[in-house]
């Protein structure tokens, strides 16, 4: 069942909106950032004090200036005002501009850290773990804490330092309408903590239906056929209609709480307005307070809401943060390595020779895909290893670069337990060449090189030389700055297996490891791919899952496996004439290629 | 722009709660713009009546319009948010039932994240210019019209030098938010590239590990990284630019009015209570002049997004009735004829099938043999028409399939396809999915046939146990005899199995191949395999060569041929005896 999505996957449920712990950790990032901390809480308590300001010196102009008849004094306020605006704008730049970079340099940070991280991983948790699933964490799970960083923790304190601000005016100016002004906050308060419950809830379940609604698409979309065979088109039109409409209904809900609470924060606004005519209008008939103080203070409830009223969005933020970061430290919590040797044997230069002792090797516990395997290769040598599908061929080149670790018995290097090496050091010395060729973004010398600086562009066209690649290469528009597409589409299979021959050439290792494509190829390929080969396995030591039978004759020793044993081994002659396993195999894949052998 | 008439349809269908929006819109704005109104005449009776009792009645009032136009506003947002997401609901059905409709090549040749992506982002894109959209764009111009009207009233040249900025607003808002959407088109292309990367980096990891390349490949990654980072930054350097000028802007309207005003009321030609207003409604005009620019861009981004889908909507199905000649209820025997039959799924793809001649009588078995990507599935999958013959005839009781309507057509089928793809129901629904209901003894039959009922026994749900994830885990022998018996419990006349026994073990297999015969009876059956012990009994075999019949005949016959046949015949002997091997 391929394109699987089954209901709901473990990545769309919702964690807690507020972990002190996983806060603590995410600010571990923000530490080499202090500097931008600072700076920006410099900023905020200026540009918070800046908008504050303005209703003061409007308050200055009416009363002092427009009320004494005061042309001049108004013009110098005007400026004031002016200068402040300019100044505002400013200040708010660079605050706006500084804060952004701080976050997007903590994501950065964190970015390439899960993405070492994995790259270090050792293949059993690959094996285990959808590509998908890492892909994500890098991408879009360290993009939702961007907001965090850069607007979210940012702004709360310039909430805080605004609401400050407005409170020293407003009482320095008239310490008992600010009171009866202020009275209006606790409803204020108590409308923004029930939404923001209702919203949370809403929130969830929009997520929830969401990826129902997703997940029923992606399979029905990947089984759109069985749909079709079946005739079922109006009953899973049904089906979709019921998962879209209740998509529909809880977003309907969702708008109900939207639709309420601004209203309901508009309304207490007003009320606080109405409040300052009423109260502040009979202080200012008394002569208590004047009516600059009565504008500013209508100016300032404005100010006042707008903070508290965007807490709710910023409890969004947060909850997205959460749940994305919940989702990174586990991953980078994992600890699926295999380990390097406490003191590692140097191994600078190796003569090749390869033992498995007695070696047992599983994927899983107990599941022995390798039983007690010993053979011998002998430096410069090359053996093949044939079996059925399933015999456990690719395990034995699995376990020699330690992708994997064996449970028991050793597997030795000129001697060398290769637990004892650097895996660094082990795999300098060994090239792999995989069945499936994969090619990476880049162009074709990339590909070759890998991009590694120390192998000059003479090396890289002398190994396409040998392997007989390099005139395909000429004949392409850019030569070896051709660009390869996604998955190396513009190649052929055969063009690719020589491609990656070439790159297992030009690092000049001292062992090969060859997993031998299946895929048939054209007879003039077929040619150069065996030219290749033997060119590749020239003084070298190699261990070849073979499926050529060109590899195999030219082999020095042949290992037979079967069911995770060996069960014959020796030259073609001998294995053919006992006429027992290597027999029927031969029969059964290689005979057919007797004619096509060079 | 264009584009966005499409949605003319299912506005009209709703144009009631369209014009109740509307009307909602107008009478909240009403009530809104009266505010200040009331808010002048407080403060101008503050300064010159000194009457408590009249202010106390202007902030009632204020209160009072504040309500009024709160709750119409609820009533606004409600009735307008409620018709976007019925439209975007409509119209996202809508593509699902177009969707369902297109032929397989159709999903062969786009990726289903694409797919994905329409039905998601470009639909909640389309939603924006039916909600937020319309919504903002009638209240801005109510309110800018009220307002400008009322304070024109007031005072007409504070009006005009007050007013004189806030054009540029919208303007900057426009242009800002134009370079801005630019810029984030370039940041989600560098994000693509590094999805991509990452991607690549985690599909090569034997490769970058074994050739030592972990350091270079996180290198790359980083400088990816920080290319992104800088695209960001591009990005923010305008963007934190926003809210300043805008501010900036208003805020100077703002000043004019205190300058200007002031002015005017030191020669007593402007009340303070006016002066109040006139800011009033300056701070109310703000908000719609940054949202029409705003807007202006999600009208440009939605009608994008409306011309992607339309591609989709105006995709006619390549398989269809319109051919149908015979009635819905025509009978289907059971008898196939394949006449010179060529397919490829591209003009400029070569051909799959090639002058296919294939005849089977009703209730016959036959089988198709060859290797893979020798047309075997191609061949059959031209049955149920999930794609059409490029040239040739494909006939059913001497009526072309064309002329057939599909339902007919597919319902007198049952197929078990290659991947014996199952949804992530309980295994009941999987098994029942193309029957009618669960009562004529055939889900028994199915089961028994298909030998899963004894698999089934073992699961603590029995039939309602879920496949996937939240419940069970089927193996790949289990899928197919699920499969299997789904097909079989639409008690087809035609029965078509797809390699449907590749993961089933010999013992079981044979078994399933004897329960097939007494159910068979006057059905047709076409077995694809490449396992000899699966066609072996067939009436007649086929053994496909790259896309032509290479061989024909019954089991002996083609044995004797000594040709692909009798090679593959030879190749399984050989690879029964290694498996027993132990």
């Amino acid at each position: 069942m391929r394109n699987r999505g089954f209901g709901i996957s473990s990545d769309e449920i919702l964690g807690k909106a507020y972990d002190s712990k996983l806060m603590k950790r995410l600010l571990q990032y923000v530490k080499p950032y202090a500097k931008y901390v600072a700076f920006a809480i410099l900023l905020n308590v200026v540009v918070a004090g800046l908008g504050p300001l303005r209703p003061y010196l409007m308050k200055i102009a009416i009363d002092e200036h427009i009320a004494k008849h005061d042309y001049n004094g108004l013009l110098n306020i005007v400026l004031i005002l002016f200068a402040v605006l300019i100044f505002q704008a400013v200040v708010r730049y660079f605050l706006t501009y500084f804060t952004q970079l701080m976050g997007q340099k903590i994501i950065y940070d964190l970015r390439i850290k899960i993405f070492a991280h994995i790259q270090n991983l050792s293949l059993k948790f690959f094996d285990k773990t959808p590509i998908g699933r890492l892909v994500t964490r890098v991408t879009n799970d360290v993009e939702s804490l961007n907001q965090l960083f850069s607007s979210g923790i940012i702004t709360i304190f310039s909430d805080v330092f605004i609401i400050i601000w407005i409170f020293i005016f407003m009482f320095s100016m008239a310490w008992e309408l600010a009171l009866v002004t202020l009275s209006v906050i606790p409803f204020l308060f108590y409308a923004t903590f029930l939404f923001r419950k209702k919203v949370r809830n809403a929130y969830r379940s929009v997520r929830f239906h969401l990826a129902r609604l997703n997940s029923y698409m992606q399979e029905h979309i990947s089984g759109i056929y069985i749909v079709q065979l079946f005739t079922k088109e109006k009953a899973e039109e049904k089906k979709f209609k019921a998962i879209n409409d209740d998509y529909k209904d809880v977003n309907i809900k969702s708008i109900f709480y939207y639709a309420m609470f601004f209203p309901v924060v508009e309304f207490l606004s007003s009320t606080a307005v109405a409040l300052i005519i009423w109260y502040g209008g009979g202080e200012a008939v008394q002569g208590a307070i004047t009516i600059g103080v009565l504008l500013a203070f209508i100016q300032y409830t404005e100010m006042f809401f707008r903070p508290i009223r965007d807490l709710s969005e910023k409890y969004n933020i947060l909850q997205t943060a959460m749940a994305s970061s919940e989702r990174i430290f586990k991953l980078l919590d994992t600890k699926e390595i295999i380990p390097d040797p406490e003191n590692p044997k140097k191994f600078d230069k190796v003569a090749g020779e390869i033992i498995f002792k007695n070696v047992w090797f599983s994927y899983t516990e107990k599941d022995y895909v390798l039983r007690d395997i010993s053979f011998k290769i002998e430096s410069g040598k090359t053996a093949a290893i044939v079996g059925a599908t399933g015999a456990g061929k690719t395990s034995v080149i699995n376990i020699l670069n330690r992708f994997y670790e064996i449970e028991k018995g050793t597997v030795l290097l000129d001697g060398v337990d290769i637990r004892k090496i650097k895996k660094e050091e082990l795999r300098k010395h060994i090239s792999l060449v995989l069945q499936d060729v994969l090619l990476f973004a880049g162009t074709i010398k990339s590909n070759i090189s890998l991009n590694n600086p120390a192998i000059g562009d003479d090396e890289i066209v002398e190994a396409a030389k040998i392997v007989g690649i390099h005139d395909f290469i000429l004949s392409l528009p850019n030569g070896y700055d051709e660009e390869v597409k996604e998955k190396g589409a513009t190649l052929s299979g055969g063009q690719k297996q020589l491609i990656s021959f070439a790159r297992a050439l030009v690092y000049n290792p001292q062992i090969l490891i060859l997993d031998e494509a299946t895929s048939s190829v054209d007879t003039e390929t077929e040619m150069l791919i065996q030219k290749a080969t033997r060119n590749l396995l020239k003084n070298r030591t190699a261990i070849v899952i073979a499926h050529r039978l060109s590899t195999i004759k030219n082999a020095d020793k042949i290992i037979v496996i079967h069911r995770g044993e060996i069960r014959e081994s020796g030259s073609h002659r001998e294995l053919l004439a006992k006429k027992d396993i290597y027999f029927k195999l031969y029969q059964l894949q290689y005979k057919e290629q007797e004619n096509f052998i060079l | 722009m264009k584009s966005l008439f499409t949605l003319k349809k299912y506005f009209y269908a709703r144009k009631n709660k369209l014009l109740a929006g509307v009307f909602f819109i107008l009478l909240s704005t009403v009530s809104q713009v009266m505010i200040p109104l009331f808010l002048k005449s407080g403060i101008d009776s503050i300064l010159n009546a000194h009457d408590y009792s009249r202010i106390a009645y202007y902030a009632g009032l204020i209160l009072a319009a504040s309500a009024f136009s709160g709750v119409f506003r609820f009533f606004t947002r409600f009735t307008i948010g409620r018709l976007s997401r019925e439209i975007e609901t409509d119209l996202r059905l809508d593509l699902w039932k177009h969707l369902q409709t297109l032929p397989l090549s159709y999903f062969k040749e786009t990726p289903t994240g694409d797919l994905m992506a329409h039905a998601t982002n470009d639909i909640s894109a389309v939603r924006m210019f039916i909600g937020p959209a319309i919504l903002h764009s009638v209240d801005t111009a109510l309110k800018t019209s009220f307002i400008i009207v009322i304070i024109a009233s007031l005072n007409f040249e504070l009006t005009i030098y007050s007013l004189l900025p806030l054009p540029f607003l919208s303007f900057f808002v426009y242009k800002l938010s134009g370079i801005i959407h630019h810029k984030f088109a370039a940041i989600q292309s560098k994000f693509s590239d590094l999805t991509a990367k990452a991607q690549e980096s985690f599909s090569g990891i034997r490769i970058i590990k074994s050739y030592v390349r972990t350091e270079n490949e996180i290198s790359e990654f980083n400088k990816l990284s920080s290319e992104y980072l800088d695209k960001n930054m591009e990005k923010i350097k305008v963007q934190a630019w926003f809210m300043p000028v805008l501010l900036f802007i208003a805020g100077t309207s703002g000043i004019i009015v205190i300058w200007a005003g002031g002015n005017m009321a030191i020669n007593n030609s402007l009340t303070l209570g006016e002066l109040s207003a006139f800011i009033s409604y300056l701070v109310m005009l703000i908000w719609p002049m940054i949202t029409f620019g705003w807007v202006l861009n999600i009208i440009q981004q939605s009608a994008a997004s409306m011309k992607r889908l339309n591609i989709i909507f105006n995709r006619a199905p390549d398989v269809s009735d319109t051919e149908a000649e015979t009635a819905s209820q025509f009978l289907v025997k059971g008898e196939i004829e394949f006449k010179n039959v060529s397919l490829r799924y591209h003009s400029n793809l070569p051909f799959i099938l090639k002058n296919i001649n294939i005849k089977i009588p009703a209730g016959s078995t036959v089988a198709i043999i060859g290797r893979t990507g020798s047309g075997k599935s191609s061949l059959v999958n031209l049955l149920p028409r999930l794609y059409d013959v490029t040239s040739g005839k494909i006939f059913i009781d001497g009526t072309e399939i064309k002329k057939i309507p599909l339902k007919v057509l597919r319902k007198s089928m049952g197929v078990v396809p290659q991947d014996a793809f199952l949804f992530s129901d309980s295994i009941e629904e999987n098994i029942l999915y193309g029957a009618e209901a669960r009562n004529n003894g055939l889900f028994e039959a199915a089961v028994r046939i298909s030998r899963i009922d004894k698999d089934v026994r073992a699961f603590a749900d029995g039939y309602k146990s879920v496949i996937g994830e939240k419940g069970v885990t089927l193996s790949g022998g289990q899928k197919q005899r699920v499969a299997l018996a789904r097909a079989l419990a639409v008690n087809p006349k035609i029965l078509i199995l797809d390699d449907s026994f590749s993961a089933i073990d010999a013992g079981t297999e044979e078994e399933i191949l004897n329960n097939l015969k007494e159910f068979k009876k006057d059905k047709t059956l076409i077995i694809i395999s490449h396992r000899i012990s699966t066609v072996k009994n067939a009436d007649k075999i086929y053994a496909l060569d790259r896309g032509s019949i290479a061989e024909e005949g019954n089991h002996s016959q083609l044995l004797k041929l000594n040709g692909l046949y009798a090679d593959l015949y030879r190749k399984q002997l050989l690879e029964k005896e290694l498996d027993e091997l132990g």
